[in-house]
């Protein structure tokens, strides 16, 4: 049986980010990176550039062999965790295989959920969570003509681009009144489904799928759509089966505290799968962005090697950067999705004309939140603002007028 | 991982100009007018003062963490965080990683941007007239000579925090393996350099002379090498005891001879190995075991001999001051010495705070010395009969002296009338050095 010190299982942005951060402080101890993938780790956010082609696939590793090598890594593919026995400390993975472990990171992400659409069993279709999702994806789009994409997200927005792009006919159905809610108010989708009407992709608004029949998906309204290619983008959630009997406590993810520590002493867990503090309201959820899930993987790694610059968890913040139709848009904190929050101060400046759109939230003189269209702005810096909680009282009026100079300002002071 | 070069900004000093912005918008777009394309960003703070946004090439840098695509790298020879336009996808993730506005997104531009250093030859530091911006490259000399063989053996017994076993070593990666090393009694020896435990303490000759005779036993052998018709380097690495005081005979006369040696005294301002003496270099005010602080007495009553300049007063063939915060400056000026040596006589005067004898942190051993030349308590500079005295850092803005008195415990119990006087001193001593200017 194989054994070593710690144990990573998930080769993504958590996992690499805590192996990083083991291997600061600890470039000795056996460590093994286990992965049911079969490839090299790579990014789910890569993937709607895998479809389009815009990335190759083969050129999308995050990590080589030879880095592996070099750290003193042991690369275990095409290993998928099964179950844990935490009173052993055994992890067992398909296969048979059994790794004994004195440190185990949970990092094994998400997956995409289904909705209980009836015949859905019935008809063949499409998520895009892994790269062999994007690669069986971009094959189907060779023979199809029609798509049908249900989920006005991020990832379903993406995929319906990379879909028109490539010059298929493409229909979104979203119960919602808008593209990507809960990320933008009206005003700033309407830019972007304008976007979207130029590229001829029908936007279902308002709508959902009551039931699927193989090439015809019929709307709760009775609209039928038909399709060569459904795919579906309703949302992520974490798949925990392998925890069944391990004593690891779970909600909607694993719970962790502020270190990313589960309850098990020797168990933490970070990123997609795990649920954790957030900063802008009460209790806990799953951050479900790139950005929480490296940084909760960098202090689950410090504290598996006993990092004393380990800092806490400071809870999950929304941070999102879209591009679409080579557009950005930008959307940061919260209170910015909806009606003006009470308390708030909001400042707007849209111009359709442009297609520009700016929204900045203040409360108490502290910035809550700020979403943008075709205005950049430095996402990392509003972060920072958010999670120290500046007074931004004496720079309101520069700050609003323009926040991204005034926040260079105030970071280049800040970080001295 | 190596050291790295890097480029600074002093937000205290810098005007505003743009210079800048425009010389990276031209560097990087062929436009200097195109602010956009610049990746050093300068942003008005109010009151005539500026701040700046910039990649500050971080060693565990979260834009590179946040990238998707495999687009970013900290490259390890450089130390510059590289973007890769071939496989970034324009996410922005990157943007979302980086607190200082460090990689950014213009839509004019039409892709993430950063600073890349010119590779290392950053076109916004050569238009920089308020010598805000600049690029500091010792990281280069660390690694040049860490390259080097470390001739002294491991483990020498040097108090924490002691620069003096970091500058001999140094000193003796620079020189390499072709010299005869005199360390008179002092701290050098005292840490084990000429052997401890039976064994020997150095890769290469060394020899312990007395505090008398270091600099007449080096001639000797020095004209000895010469008469065989070798090439070896006569090097002292002395205390300011052995150099200043006792040993202060033997060296005048060396240097009065041109002896070709090249003779170092590392200032630590008193015998601190022997239980924290004064010496003739122990500055005024100070706190020793010999000058105690108590009703009659204050810290030492009298001011301390200038022995670099005295050395200067013999014409030598080269003599200079130094400190480990300045390491290029350093390293030049041993550069010269060494050259001088083999025609005259070469005096390095290199200034050791002692954490231990002086009463400050021993993790402040550098910024003591940084403040010490910032305040002018001691100043940088060169001499030689050609060319006359050079300093080798501006004198002109000095930090408040207080604030390295205030670090240091051997003065805590100063007086103002003291400080008064320290600073008068000083300020004579500066008055009377430019005068050797040409
Ligand atoms: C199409 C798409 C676009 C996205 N775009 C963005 C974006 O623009 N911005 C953003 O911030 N975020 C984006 N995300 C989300 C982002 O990719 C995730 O938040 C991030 O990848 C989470 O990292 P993680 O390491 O926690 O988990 P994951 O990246 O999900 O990785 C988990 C890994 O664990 C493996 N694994 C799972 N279970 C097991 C098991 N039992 N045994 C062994 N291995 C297992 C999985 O195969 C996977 O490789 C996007 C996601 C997708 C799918
Ligand atoms: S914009 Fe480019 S460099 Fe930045 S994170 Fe995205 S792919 Fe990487």
């Amino acid at each position: 049986m194989q054994s070593c010190t710690y144990l990573i299982v998930g080769a993504s942005h958590a996992g690499l980010a805590a192996a990083d951060a083991i291997r600061m402080i600890d470039q000795a101890s056996p460590m093994i990176l286990a992965s049911r993938e079969s490839h090299l780790p790579y990014s789910p956010t890569i993937l709607p550039y895998v479809v389009s082609g815009r990335s190759k696939a083969e050129r999308t590793a995050l990590r080589s062999e030879a880095f592996f090598k070099e750290k003193n890594i042991t690369f275990l593919r095409s290993a998928q965790l099964q179950s844990i026995d935490a009173e052993k400390s055994l992890a067992h993975f398909d296969q048979g295989t059994s790794i004994r472990f004195e440190k185990l990171l949970l990092a094994t992400g998400a997956v995409s959920s289904l909705p209980a659409i009836p015949g859905l069993g019935d008809v063949a279709f499409h998520v895009l969570r892994t790269m062999d999702d994007a690669l069986g994806l971009k094959t189907a789009m060779m023979g199809a003509r029609r798509a049908l994409v249900l989920g006005a997200g991020l990832i379903g927005t993406h995929a319906a681009e990379n879909m028109a792009e490539a010059g298929m006919k493409v229909s979104i159905v979203e119960p919602e009144k808008q593209l990507l809610p809960g990320y933008f108010d009206a005003k700033a989708s309407g830019l972007i489904e304008k976007a979207f009407d130029g590229h001829g992709i029908d936007l279902k608004f308002g709508r959902s799928v009551a039931s699927l029949k193989p090439g015809v998906a019929v709307l709760d309204d009775g609209q039928e759509v038909p399709f060569d290619l459904l795919l579906i983008a309703t949302g992520v959630r974490p798949a925990l089966t392998y925890l069944d009997g391990s004593g690891i406590r779970i909600d909607r993810g694993i719970l962790v505290d502020e270190r990313q520590h589960t309850n098990l002493p020797a168990v933490w867990a970070a990123g997609d799968c795990a649920q954790v503090r957030l900063f802008q309201s009460e209790g806990t959820g799953v951050a479900g962005i790139l950005p929480m899930a490296a940084l909760q993987g960098r202090i689950a790694g410090q504290g598996m090697a006993g990092d004393e610059g380990q800092k806490p968890f400071p809870g999950a913040v929304s941070l999102n950067t879209y591009s679409f139709f080579g557009q950005q848009a930008i959307s940061v904190g919260a209170g910015i999705s909806g009606a003006d929050s009470p308390g708030a101060e909001t400042v707007l400046r849209f111009d359709e004309t442009a297609k520009t759109y700016l929204r900045l939230v203040l409360k108490d003189g502290r910035l809550m939140g700020a979403a943008s269209v075709n205005h950049p702005l430095d996402p990392g810096i509003l972060w920072q603002l958010i999670l120290r909680q500046t007074d931004l009282s004496d720079v309101k009026e520069r700050f609003l007028a323009d926040p991204k100079t005034t926040g260079r300002l105030l970071m280049s002071r800040l970080w001295r | 991982m190596g050291a790295f070069n890097s480029l600074t900004y002093n937000s205290n000093i810098c005007i505003g100009c743009g210079e800048c912005m425009m010389a990276c918008a031209k560097a990087k777009s062929g436009d200097a007018d195109r602010f956009d394309q610049s990746r050093i960003k300068i942003v008005p703070a109010g009151d005539n003062k500026f701040e700046a946004a910039l990649c500050r090439q971080c060693g565990d840098a979260n834009c590179v963490v946040n990238c998707p695509a495999g687009a970013l790298t900290k490259n390890a020879a450089s130390g510059v965080v590289d973007w890769n336009a071939d496989l970034c996808v324009t996410c922005l993730l990157c943007t979302v990683g980086c607190a200082y506005g460090g990689i950014t997104f213009e839509s004019s531009v039409g892709h993430v941007a950063k600073c890349d250093t010119c590779g290392g030859d950053p076109a916004c530091v050569k238009v920089c007239k308020s010598g805000a911006l600049g690029y500091v490259t010792t990281a280069s000399i660390y690694n040049d000579y860490g390259k080097q063989e470390d001739l002294f053996a491991p483990g020498l017994a040097a108090c924490q925090g002691c620069n003096s076993e970091l500058m001999i070593r140094h000193v003796l990666r620079r020189v390499g393996r072709n010299v005869v090393v005199a360390a008179p009694p002092g701290c050098i020896p005292g840490m084990g350099t000429v052997g401890y435990n039976g064994k020997a303490g150095a890769k290469v000759p060394i020899f312990h002379p007395l505090l008398t005779n270091t600099a007449s036993m080096l001639a000797g052998l020095k004209r000895t090498y010469e008469r065989q018709g070798r090439d070896v380097t006569a090097l002292a690495l002395a205390g300011d005891g052995g150099a200043s005081d006792v040993g202060f005979q033997s060296l005048s006369g060396a240097a009065e001879r041109g002896e070709h040696i090249l003779f170092l005294c590392f200032d630590n301002e008193g015998y601190m190995n022997t239980g924290m003496q004064a010496s003739s270099a122990t500055s005024f005010g100070s706190w020793t075991s010999t000058t105690p602080v108590g009703d009659k007495l204050q810290g030492k009553r009298t001011d301390a001999k200038n022995l670099p300049m005295v050395m200067m007063m013999h014409n030598a063939a080269y003599v200079a001051t130094a400190s480990s915060v300045f390491m290029e400056d350093f390293y030049r000026k041993l550069d010269k010495a060494l050259a001088a040596s083999k025609q005259g006589f070469a005096y390095l005067h290199l200034y050791a705070p002692c954490p231990s004898g002086w009463r400050f942190p021993a993790s402040l051993t550098i910024d003591v010395c940084r403040l010490m030349v910032e305040s002018n308590f001691v100043t940088l500079w060169e001499y030689t009969p050609e060319t006359g005295l050079v300093f080798t850092r501006p004198t002109d803005k000095p930090k408040p002296l207080e604030s390295y008195l205030k670090a240091i415990g051997k003065y805590r119990h100063l007086a103002q009338e003291q400080v008064d006087r320290i600073k008068k001193l000083l300020e004579d001593r500066l008055v009377l050095l430019k005068r050797f200017v040409r």
